[in-house]
């Protein structure tokens, strides 16, 4: 939504019972009837891109539909209630009370006033959905303009009432007051009993940073209570009346056709149905434990076609391009030239395996049939997106599906598909009543999709003093996330090559961001070491960008760089970066046993800097939750399979950071009031696995040049000599 | 290539025995100090008699195979996988969830240091988290930092919340040991 086309539309709405009935269409964005209905009396504020609607200024909107393309609304209810209404989800990264910060703070309203309404698909706006770090940067702005329209309007209407100037009103605390006069009235009293439709300024003027009172401090997490009690209700804990408990069998193998099936015994167990719908095959039963007894006395033979494994994977998905190559996202001067004349080069490969989100709470839906309406509770970063997946699958309309979205155990990208939410509405279909799925370790570990496993090729020269000439990067398979460089280098060529991946893979937190930065802030190493400069000195040489030199030197600061030495038992290792708006730069201390040779992460400094800080506290919570949930990746995470199977789908065999792998963490943000704020929850990943690396080398003279790094792959275990010219 | 399916995939809250007849039994448990009366095959693990059977959904399902520590509950005092618990063992034992952690109103010293530590990203492992702390605390009021890494190096966290829940599990034995909550 670009600012400019914004505009705040303010609907006063006194009696909404009496609302006239909204005409509905299969393509409005909304059930706006039922979201009329359910809403209370008080002060209605849409953000709108629909020019037309300024026409409605003063008119009832009784009669008309609302606007389409719609970012957000909010509610002042008559008791000073505010709820905010929009389509992104709550999955640990704080949103919930985020936004509401800034709702809070453009509207003059205490924070505890606001309800935010999050990803229910009858209540909220349209929304793609939640990742790539949009919500501060988009959201965010939206919802301040939107408040502060609102709040523009209720002096309006004040200054109105009371006959004077607006300019003398002032808006605090729910209250706009006539300080000349002492008298003052709640948001609420004064939207009582109106009813009429009134544009808003569609620029309004927003409360500048410096300034913030709730925005920019740490507010604790918003219904943190119902954490720590147990009563906050994920998408698994739903329970509906008369509800039973669905599974759902999996075939030995991916692609793997069904053979035989015998379903007998399984049906013989008490309230037990079976469902068969094409390829499909489920349970239904009264209670969970039955279910999966009934799951295991399906005695079912498939065949498994021959696929590939790991072993070889990287040359396979090298080989194996997907047609249509993209073209080179960057190339200037030329390489080839650049690399004939160069003092210092180095080129190298990097691998990145397929990892697995493991989400805490798998993928879980309740699904409810109600005269032909489909309601579906479950756990993903996009419930327009599953509403659409469901419409498809039972060929319903828009009106016919409604996707709830609790807050819930997690993503971490991993959440983007409805799985569990069509399951569980297959076998509500049949059985007639509710049914819940929610799918085991083992299947999150297998039927879900992974992190793109990747190869990467670089070859970069430089002059004997360190300047960077040449860069040429080919990502296979992982992603062109970050593929770019932030160094000043003249000549590059930079280009992801798609292939055809033998593993379902799909989005994880940061995207292709952390292998990219991972081989290009190793290889950068590299480089420093063979022109034998300081990394640090090395990177800062090659770097123009202001923001990120700032967090570099932050880092490195704060974290001691270059006061002690490396030895063979301590090493130190540094990395930088940028992706989504978000500026990153990571020091890592490692500590090799002597007699193991094991390496241990001891402590990280991380420095960060996206812009103006909304929430301080729940910004370092996400950047030190992204170091340690790094560190899997980094050190020990990879999915192992072979003949379509997946040979490690538990935590006892696929390993995740526990307490004990966590090393002491510093984190220093550098708060840019002057910039607009960025997302954070996907770029704090980048720094760590390269900074471990890069330590590792520096103890060790060890290059490990593959992730994680403890897997052993001879390939990139590169103890090899700088090629020198 | 084939193979017969059977257990490999293993359902929330269960890695399934054979017991084709299901029989169902009646149990009486001791369930944060509430005699409660519930119905369920001996075999069923006391993880989703407690969710599915009782609506005490605040302890979670995370592996069903005694991994990741989200399930954790008291038993006579002590952190237990309730995923590995059949109910019928559970059944003379005295049963705390993180339901019956807060006394009224009131919530107990590592609720309340969990909340001021914001220790806590999605919430999922907290239940489990919380309770593995509050056995910890009455074993050993005054933990040394490993000794708290032992006691709950079996509970994940998936967002990396691990520095900060270290610190509210020290915030909440400085509170016990120092007399007072706050």
């Amino acid at each position: 939504m670009s600012p400019g086309n914004d505009l705040a539309t303010v609907f006063l709405d006194g009696e909404s019972d009496h609302l006239p009935a909204v005409e509905h269409t299969s393509t409005t964005e909304v059930d706006r009837r039922t979201f009329l209905k359910g809403i209370g009396a008080g002060l209605l504020v849409l953000l709108t891109r629909t020019p037309a609607w300024t026409q409605e200024s003063g008119r009832t909107f009784g009669s008309h539909d609302l606007p389409k393309d719609i970012g957000a609304w909010l509610h002042i209810a008559r008791d000073g209630n505010v709820q905010v209404f929009t389509g992104k989800v709550e999955v640990g990264q704080n949103i919930r009370t985020s936004l509401a910060q800034l709702v809070a703070e453009e509207l003059r309203v205490p924070f505890d006033s606001i309800t935010m309404i999050m990803g229910n698909t009858d209540l909220v706006p349209w929304d793609m959905g939640t990742f790539g770090s949009r919500t501060t940067p988009t959201m965010g702005p939206q919802l301040r303009k939107m408040a502060a329209a609102a709040r523009q309007v209720l002096l309006e209407m004040a200054a109105e009432r009371w006959s004077v100037d607006v300019a003398t009103l002032s808006a605090a605390e729910g209250r706009i007051t006539n300080p000349a006069t002492s008298l003052s009235l709640s948001y609420g009293n004064l939207t009582r009993g109106e009813k009429f439709a009134k544009t808003a300024p569609d620029d309004p003027a927003l409360t500048p940073v410096e300034t913030w009172k709730i925005a920019g401090t740490p507010v604790p997490k918003a219904e943190g209570r119902d954490f720590v009690t147990g009563r906050h209700k994920y998408p698994s804990d739903i329970a509906r009346p008369g509800m039973m408990f669905g599974a759902v069998l999996r075939p030995d193998g991916f692609d793997a056709t069904l053979a035989s099936i015998d379903t007998a015994s399984a049906e013989k167990l008490p309230g037990v149905k079976v469902v068969r719908d094409g390829s499909f095959i489920g349970v239904v039963a009264p209670d969970a434990f039955t279910a999966q007894h009934a799951l295991s006395a399906i005695q079912a033979k498939w065949t498994v076609p021959p696929q590939p494994s790991n072993n070889g994977i990287f040359e396979y998905l090298k080989t194996h391009p997907e047609a249509g190559e993209a073209p080179p996202s960057h190339v200037s001067g030329s390489v080839s030239e650049a690399w004939d004349k160069a003092d210092l080069k180095l080129e190298a490969q990097y691998t990145v395996e397929y990892i697995a989100h493991a989400p805490l709470e798998p993928r879980a839906a309740v699904a409810e049939w109600n005269d032909g309406k489909l309601t579906v509770w479950t756990g993903t970063q996009r419930p327009f997106g599953v509403r659409d997946e469901l419409m498809q699958t039972f060929k319903l309309s828009q009106a016919q599906v409604r996707v709830i979205h609790p807050d819930m155990g997690s993503g971490y990208g991993g959440k983007h598909t409805g799985e569990a939410a069509i399951e569980a509405a297959r076998l509500a279909k049949a059985a007639g009543k509710p049914v819940k799925v929610v799918w085991s370790r083992t299947e999150e570990f297998t039927w879900a999709y992974f992190r793109p496993a990747g190869l990467i090729e670089i070859r970069a020269a430089a002059r004997y003093d360190g300047s960077l000439t040449a860069w040429e990067f080919h990502n296979y398979n992982s992603g062109p996330a970050a593929i770019g460089t932030p160094y000043v280098v003249p000549n590059q060529f930079i280009q992801f090559h798609p292939a055809r991946t033998p593993l379902r893979q799909g989005s994880y937190r940061g995207l292709a961001s952390t292998a990219n930065h991972f081989a290009r802030e190793s290889h950068m190493d590299a480089m420093a070491h063979a022109a034998a400069i300081d990394p640090l000195e090395f990177r800062l040489k090659n770097l123009s960008e202001p923001r990120l030199r700032a967090v570099l030197q932050a880092s490195a600061d704060k974290f001691g760089w270059g006061k002690a030495n490396s030895t063979s038992e301590l090493g130190f290792g540094i990395a930088c970066g940028v992706d989504k708006g978000g500026y990153v730069a990571t020091c890592a201390e490692v500590v090799i046993e002597p007699k193991t040779k094991k390496a241990r992460i001891r402590r990280v400094t991380q420095a960060w800097e996206s812009g103006a800080v909304v929430n301080p506290d729940g910004l370092r919570n996400q950047l030190a939750g992204a170091i340690v949930q790094g560190i899997g990746g980094a050190l020990f995470e990879r999915i192992l399979f072979s003949g379509g199977r997946i040979e490690n789908p538990h935590f006892a065999q696929y390993r995740v950071p526990r307490f004990s792998d966590t090393p002491a963490i510093e984190i220093v943000l550098l708060d840019r009031k002057d910039l607009p704020s960025a997302g954070a929850g996907e770029t704090g990943l980048v720094g760590l696995a390269p900074a471990v690396g890069n330590a590792i080398f520096a103890a060790t003279g060890v290059r490990i040049r593959s992730m994680p790094m403890t897997s052993g792959s001879a390939l990139n275990r590169d103890t090899g000599p700088v090629f020198r010219s | 290539m084939e193979s017969v399916s059977g257990l490999r995939y293993a359902h929330p809250c269960i890695e399934a025995r054979v017991d084709p007849e299901l029989v169902m039994a009646e149990f009486q448990l001791n369930i944060n100090s509430k005699l409660v009366k519930v119905e369920a095959p001996a075999e069923e693990p006391l993880l989703s008699v407690l969710r599915d059977r009782l609506d005490l959904t605040g302890t979670k399902y995370g592996c069903g195979e005694g991994q990741c520590g989200a399930c954790t509950v008291l038993l006579n005092g002590r952190a237990a996988r309730s995923c590995l618990t059949p109910i019928s063992a559970a059944a003379n034992a005295r049963i705390v969830t993180i339901e019956g952690l807060a006394d009224g109103g009131d919530l107990s010293a590592v609720q309340e240091a969990f909340l001021e530590e914001s220790a806590l990203q999605c919430g999922y492992c907290t239940s489990g988290m919380i309770v593995a702390a509050t056995a910890l605390l009455s074993r050993i009021p005054k933990p040394s930092d490993d000794q708290i890494i032992e006691a709950i190096n079996g509970n994940i966290c998936r967002c990396g919340t691990y520095p900060r829940i270290l610190e509210a599990i020290k915030r909440a034995s400085h509170w016990s040991v120092s007399g007072g909550s706050q």
